[in-house]
């Protein structure tokens, strides 16, 4: 029998089996036709950070199954009060949320608020921890294009330091036997990155990490995190911005990816965005696709 | 009259590392003091009381140079009759109390009310004031004032003294006086916003992380200052391999650097903080397996002088909440001798008489209590009398501390405190 998935708070609670499954269900999820299966049932959405992209995402995989859900921000409620993490997770739990999605800036915290609250919860980001349906949905986007991740080289560009989304794909894609190859300015990408799964390593030299990639993922970089580090922002770009010219490194099949959001002309240019290998769109939609998949099985409607 | 207030303690292993006694005496306390230690049988019927101590070590009293006894101010946490109260169940019969107090002790009139009779303390209270007022880090508080009322020691703990001129105008007036400066050795200006190690667990974490050179750094300043200004630099709590190398060259050069080392650090490892567990978090943090082993070599070796709880109790609200918001700090003072044998003693083989001097002689010699940790005749009656080889599970909740933050609820230890005897006065008994 297969172990039950209560929680998804990151990658590495997940089995093998646990995330093929999640993948499978995910295809067979489709965001235009609306369904019942998750009828009556009540998502909170506890957002401690800002988020478009993962919280719309949510909100509309919940209620394209049929069920309501509910938003929690720290702005006007208790948590601005000084209310507690579990005190306020209690509460959403008792006003009757079937699941607690949530979004929080400290790294750890999805864990706290499952030790004490007894209802699913899924990790829609955890400060510089974990973002699993992140990982989940971008696993989804590369098997549309390639057939096993099993040997690929996955490039993952940025600042994997501060980044949930690499280092839950990191986690995911090792699994399954994927090559990743995290590629950055030192400070972004320091030597002990590659410790975090097999078959990691840290290249400082993205014209080096870039040849042979199957999948190349750009991370954002934002500004503000370059200040007072060893490089500058003219220097990143030359160094380590996503061009065209970038993309013939790779692999002619490669793929281009980005969590998003995409700051153009920063970690990649236009052309490379809007361009024939760009994903970008598709990951948005196998997002919905992803999460639609995740809130059924925790919620007890799919096998 | 006087021998009601006498005690036998009869027919235990008498392990007394100052005066190089480890056999099996008798010991007899009399109005405060160590009377006399005998071989057994000689001194009996010389006490109305005796206790048997079958099967025991009888050591000295154990000090333990830092503890957060969080009174006045924090009493949420724990007062001094609380902290005192798991001390005296942990062995220790006395304490030297950390000044990061609100307010903090930066004056001679809080180091007095400390010392009060009134606070009940269970066991002997040693203040250690703040180096600098209010532990600003701005200007030194008045060494010779504190030391009239009764400090031990300067500390600004919790912090450092950062700036270089006033850790060396520190170690020079502390030296007039004959009183260590404990040092909190981090450079804060690499550890802002960190809550954990720096290492894989952080990466894996996305936690930020302390690097060894934090600590590394400001022990090799305060080791050059120490030269400079023949002052005694106490670093508390060492936890890396660079630092107890430096200290290793410190004791070498024979500069007057001491230092201690905590049960944690000697035992945990940062992976050890699993899934954001708090009560992994401490500060200094845990470290790496090869940290881990240098302290324990350097307790082998002698470069570490003694074991310190750095007990600091907090309240569940302030440790149940996320990871990076959580109170840095564990209790310890319960837990420090069973983790010694267990981990020293079991594992790593050391002898039981080298625990003893790590957590008496050593302590009590380097802050200059003179008639403690000794059994010696004319000595303060303090005594701590443990069974080595009782196995027990230790049980926060059941823990005499006001607070129960600790990561060791539920293990299993070798060595229990038997009894506790200050000033000739059993204040535990197990």
């Amino acid at each position: 029998m297969k172990p039950r998935l209560l929680s998804l708070l990151g990658i590495q609670q997940l089995t093998t089996g646990q995330i093929e499954s999640i993948l499978a269900l995910a295809r067979r999820m489709d965001p235009s036709r609306p369904s019942q299966l998750l009828h009556g049932k009540r998502v909170a959405l506890l957002f401690y950070e800002s988020s478009t992209r993962t919280r719309t995402s949510f909100e509309f995989a919940a209620k394209t199954l049929g069920a309501t859900t509910t938003l929690v921000t720290p702005v006007s409620s208790s948590i601005e009060k000084g209310e507690s993490l579990i005190d306020t997770g209690w509460t959403v739990a008792s006003l009757g949320a079937d699941a607690i999605v949530m979004r929080h800036a400290n790294s750890g915290a999805v864990y706290l608020l499952a030790r004490y609250v007894q209802v699913p919860i899924v990790n829609a980001g955890d400060g510089m921890h974990q973002h699993p349906s992140q990982a989940l949905l971008d696993a989804l986007t590369i098997t549309n294009h390639k057939k096993k991740l099993n040997g690929l080289r996955v490039v993952i560009v940025g600042d994997v330091y501060h980044s949930r989304v690499a280092r839950s794909n990191a986690e995911l894609l090792s699994r399954f036997g994927a090559d990743i190859v995290f590629s950055g300015p030192p400070d972004f990408v320091p030597e002990v990155s590659a410790t975090i799964a097999p078959g990691v390593t840290a290249c400082h030299d993205l014209n080096v990490a870039l040849r042979g990639a199957d999948v190349i993922m750009a991370l954002r970089v934002q500004k503000e995190r370059l200040t007072g580090k060893d490089i500058s922002v003219e220097d990143y770009i030359a160094d380590y911005q996503i061009t065209p010219q970038r993309m013939k490194l790779a692999k002619p099949d490669a793929i281009l990816m980005h969590p998003g959001p995409v700051i153009r002309g920063m970690e990649l240019t236009s052309e490379v965005a809007d361009g024939p290998q760009s994903c970008i769109h598709e990951q948005v939609r196998n997002g919905v696709k992803t999460r639609m998949a995740i809130l059924a099985m925790l919620l007890g409607a799919a096998r | 009259m006087k021998d009601m207030d006498s005690l036998l303690i009869a027919r235990g292993r008498v392990v007394d590392p100052a005066s190089g006694i480890d056999q099996e005496m008798d010991v007899l306390l009399r109005d405060g003091r160590v009377a006399a230690v005998a071989a057994p049988t000689n001194l009996r019927g010389q006490a109305k009381r005796s206790f048997n101590a079958k099967g025991c070590i009888v050591a000295p009293g154990f000090v333990d140079l830092h503890v957060h006894l969080r009174e006045p101010g924090q009493v949420h946490k724990e007062t001094i009759a609380t902290g005192t109260a798991a001390a005296a169940a942990g062995g220790f019969t006395s304490v030297c109390a950390m000044p990061n107090t609100v307010p903090v002790n930066d004056s001679a009139e809080i180091t007095r009310w400390i010392q009060a009779p009134e606070r009940g303390a269970l066991v002997k209270v040693f203040p250690i004031a703040a180096a600098t007022e209010g532990s600003l880090g701005a200007k030194l508080t008045n060494f010779a004032a504190l030391k009239r009322a009764g400090a031990v020691a300067v500390t600004d703990d919790g912090k450092p003294i950062l700036s270089d001129r006033l850790m060396r105008d520190a170690l020079r007036a502390a030296s007039r006086l004959k009183i260590p400066v404990v040092q909190h050795a981090e450079d804060t200006r690499m550890t802002a916003g960190c809550s954990m190690n720096l290492g894989a667990t952080s990466f894996r974490l996305g936690l930020h992380g302390m690097p060894n050179a934090a600590e590394a750094s400001i022990v090799e300043r305060d080791i050059a200052l120490a030269r400079a200004t023949r002052g005694h630099v106490h670093v508390a709590h060492l936890s890396t391999r660079e630092a107890v190398e430096a200290v290793r060259r410190g004791k070498k050069a024979r500069l007057r650097v001491t230092a201690e080392v905590t049960p944690h650090h000697f035992t945990l490892v940062d992976e050890n903080v699993g899934d954001f567990n708090t009560h992994y978090k401490m500060n200094p943090p845990l470290r790496s397996v090869a940290d881990r082993d240098a302290l324990v070599q350097g307790i082998i070796d002698g470069t570490i002088d003694a074991i310190a709880t750095d007990h600091a109790p907090h309240a569940f609200h302030e440790k149940q909440v996320e990871f990076e918001r959580a109170a840095f700090g564990i209790t310890g003072l319960e837990t420090a001798l069973p983790i010694a044998i267990t981990v020293l003693h079991q594992y790593f083989n050391l002898p039981l008489w080298r625990i003893v001097e790590l957590l008496s002689s050593n302590p009590a010699k380097i802050f200059g209590f003179g008639g403690r940790g000794t059994l010696a005749k004319g000595a303060h009656a303090d005594v701590t009398i443990f069974d080595p080889k009782k196995k027990w599970t230790f049980d926060a909740s059941q823990s005499h501390s006001k607070s129960k933050n600790t990561p060791f609820d539920g293990w299993s230890f070798s060595g229990k405190v038997v009894a506790t005897i200050v000033g000739g006065k059993v204040v535990y008994e197990g």
